[in-house]
């Protein structure tokens, strides 16, 4: 077996990383920690591709991919039989999810040297930044399934860190403690999935798990509850875990939120790395959904199918560019979502398995661009609301270029890297449900369109007095943006179906032109209608506005879901379950307490007069005392 | 010398010092007349001793020591109870128990 011992450099240098410049960061210029930090995240870069290249390339591969343990150690021991380990898993995914998490954030990295600059906090950020690029990758080479729990919590804290990162902004110390509690609470559901799971089958470990001929998958036709083996259960659960993390409905509230933190945040966490935890999971367990669990793939496939659907329409009347891309990306996550639920194991059945593990690797790519973009833009003109910005092409000539790409890459056009991946999903779908590839297929138009209105309002439309002129970022920024629009134009062009496939056996798979054509055709479509109606200011959005008054509002609102939150958590649980608990507490318990106390101080209160203090006094008690003893043991006894 | 006094007598003497001595440290407020209450209490046992020593084990000894001992004690305890009051005077100005009441509740 090949040696990759190195792998465990790329997770502790981040971790160093995160103690060195956290404690010892203030001490030196805020430069110092950026560079530092960056050139930690490039070393983890170049292991990563190192990495990739002897996996999938160097090492010979006759039957497939196999997975390998590169690092195992003990690392919590309960009995002989009940032993939690930490380590390093190298298979297909977990080797392209290195690749993705190094990329982008060291990408990440370099972006935010130019845009933190002059922040305070400079050295917090960026041991953050660390932290969390340690959590991810720890997450994504788990040996078993509680190490991925351990990881799972560590990213979802380092997201609340870096969301609240601007602790003095009011909305944003709101936004981070949603995102906390809303994922905590989809975290319960993983917690008792990973429970019922083990429970089960006897083991953490995911090898054995997902082994074809494991326990997991053999004893599945074991017990039952409500008509599902419990194995079947125990994947929803999990699932919930996943959709929570990954923004699925109805869990997603705490995405757009989170755009609270700063612009290089969004694109590394909540676009191209954390928020795909969740597909990444449904795909580590994969073996077991579709083998052992139908039904719950079919949850899958329906959540994300809907997900998808759902936050397209809302992204098309979002003014907040930065919300724009938010449910953007909730609506290319439930692709991902999607694409994994129609997929079958092995071959040419598991398509889906693959178009989603490749949407998600194109998808990073273009959407922390799209972010990054949209930071240099907001960097530009100091607002995030799309009505207060327009013609900045002139002003942002790399910005420009680098967003369009991106946004042609999103929206699915050849030869770029969007259109390989999403043709490959919309193929998936097709073999498998209908009902779902057709939503799919107008998800796809709305994408176009919805982007497409992003990129004329930001760079075309009406021309906009600012104040100062807008200028370009500096190259620390736009070099990223230029690195990574590069990558979305060529990874379409990585054979997937040859390295990361549901089975690690290598399928031929072509672009099947019954469904590439039309879903071109429907992205110029949707670029065409934003093209008439945002490329001039016209009157033509006001108008369809009005025209679909109730969709218009019901999807500006965003389909009231917070509201239904607010409404579910204040008047239902806080009213009717807390505010009577609250009272028990205060009442009862407390009252029981209080109670006690009040009996000792009134019967001491009525008692304490005997300690006068006064020696006489004493001295009488004292003598009739031994008098009445004298008396009892003289007469009485 | 005692030939003739019955042993009653003596005892009759002590309990009424004794009771004496208990119903003046009672009542009394000064810390000083206290003082010499119970000294009349320490003497009244001292004529019990040697009375009884002396009708009951004529050439035994026992009784006087008895005595002296409390003797003895009465004047440590004497010296210990003025040094006290004197403090007491110097904080409360007075010497009246009932005014020292530091130690109620």
């Amino acid at each position: 077996m090949p040696d990759y011992s190195y792998t465990l450099l790329i997770l502790l240098v981040p971790f160093a990383l995160f103690i060195l410049i956290g404690l010892f960061g203030h001490k030196f210029k805020p430069i110092v920690s950026g560079i530092v930090g960056t050139s930690g995240l490039g070393l983890g870069f170049i292991l990563s591709l190192l990495t990739a290249w002897n996996y999938f390339f160097s090492h010979g591969h006759g039957e497939g991919y196999k997975a390998i343990i590169a690092y195992n150690q003990t690392w919590l021991r309960f009995t002989d039989a009940l032993q939690v380990k930490l380590g390093i898993l190298l298979d297909p995914i977990s080797v392209m999810m290195l690749v993705v998490i190094t990329t982008v954030s060291f990408m990440v990295h370099i972006y935010s040297i130019g845009y933190m600059k002059d922040e305070r906090g400079y050295h917090r950020f960026f041991s953050f930044l660390s932290l969390f690029s340690f959590s991810m990758l720890g997450l994504v080479v788990a040996t078993n399934i509680f190490q991925m729990y351990i990881f799972w919590e560590l990213v979802g804290v380092s997201s609340f860190l870096l969301i609240g990162f601007y602790y003095q902004k009011p909305s944003a110390v709101a936004a981070s403690k949603k995102a906390f509690i809303v994922t905590r609470f989809a975290d319960l559901g993983f917690l008792i999935g990973i429970l019922i799971l083990s429970y089960t089958t006897k083991t953490l470990d995911f090898l054995t798990l997902t082994d074809p001929n494991g326990p997991a998958i053999t004893h599945a036709g074991g017990a039952t509850f409500m008509g599902m083996s419990v194995i079947t259960w125990s994947l929803i659960f999990v699932f919930v875990g996943g959709a929570g993390k990954s923004a699925m409905f109805p869990l997603h509230i705490w995405l757009p939120d989170a755009m609270e933190g700063p612009t290089p945040v969004s694109a590394l966490i909540h676009a191209a790395t954390m928020v795909v935890a969740g597909v990444y999971l449904v795909a580590r367990l994969f073996p077991i959904y579709a083998m052992a669990g139908t039904p719950a793939l079919e949850v899958v496939a329906y959540v994300g199918a809907f997900t998808s659907l759902f936050a397209a329409v809302i992204a098309c009347t979002q003014l907040d560019i930065k919300r724009v891309l938010a449910y953007s990306t909730m609506s290319q996550i439930g692709y991902m979502m999607l694409a994994l639920g129609v997929s079958g194991y092995g071959g040419h059945e598991g398509l889906g398995f693959m178009a989603s593990m490749f949407h998600l690797f194109t998808h990073a790519m273009f959407k922390a661009l799209l972010f990054l973009g949209a930071g240099a833009v907001i960097h530009a003109v100091h607002s995030n609301y799309m009505n207060e910005m327009g013609g900045l092409r002139k002003y942002l000539p790399i910005t420009h270029i680098t967003f369009l790409i991106a946004c042609l890459t999103i929206a699915g056009i050849y030869p770029l890297s969007g259109f390989f991946s999403k043709d490959e999903i919309l193929a998936a779908a097709w073999e498998h449900n209908k009902i779902i590839f057709f939503s799919a297929y107008f998800v796809a138009g709305l994408t176009a369109f919805y982007m497409f209105r992003l990129y004329y309002n930001i760079f075309w439309g009406k021309e906009t007095h600012y104040h100062h002129t807008p200028h370009e970022a500096p190259k620390v920024m736009t070099i990223p943006l230029m690195f990574l629009a590069v990558a979305s134009v060529f990874t379409g062009f990585i054979p997937f179906h040859h390295l990361v496939t549901s089975d690690g056996m290598p399928f031929d798979s072509h672009i099947e032109l019954g469904v590439a054509i039309p879903s071109v055709l429907i992205a110029l479509v949707g670029i065409g209608i934003a093209t008439i109606m945002y490329r001039k200011e016209t009157l033509m959005p006001g108008k369809m506005a009005k025209s679909l008054k109730h969709l218009y509002q019901w999807s500006f609102h965003k389909f009231y879901i917070d509201e239904v939150y607010l409404f579910v958590t204040k008047k239902i649980i806080f009213r009717y379950i807390s505010v009577p608990v609250a009272w028990f507490d205060r009442h009862v318990v407390d009252g029981t307490m209080n109670g006690i106390a009040w009996v000792i101080t009134y019967t001491s209160n009525l008692i304490k007069g005997a300690q006068s203090g006064q020696l006489q006094k004493h001295a009488f008690v004292f003598v009739t005392g031994a008098v009445l003893l004298v008396v009892i043991f003289i007469y009485l006894w | 010398m005692t030939e003739g006094i019955p042993l009653h007598y003596f005892l009759i003497i002590s309990t009424l010092m004794f009771f004496i001595g208990i119903y003046g440290f009672l009542t009394r407020k000064n810390l000083i007349t206290m003082l010499m209450s119970t000294e009349l209490i320490l003497n009244s046992v001292n004529i019990n001793f040697v009375a009884f020593n002396r009708y009951l084990f004529p050439d035994k000894f026992q009784g006087h020591f008895f005595s002296l001992i409390i003797i003895a004690v009465a004047a440590a305890e004497a010296a210990v109870a003025i040094a006290i009051i004197i403090n007491i005077y110097r904080r409360f100005k007075s010497i009246d128990v009932q005014k020292v009441d530091e130690m109620k509740y």
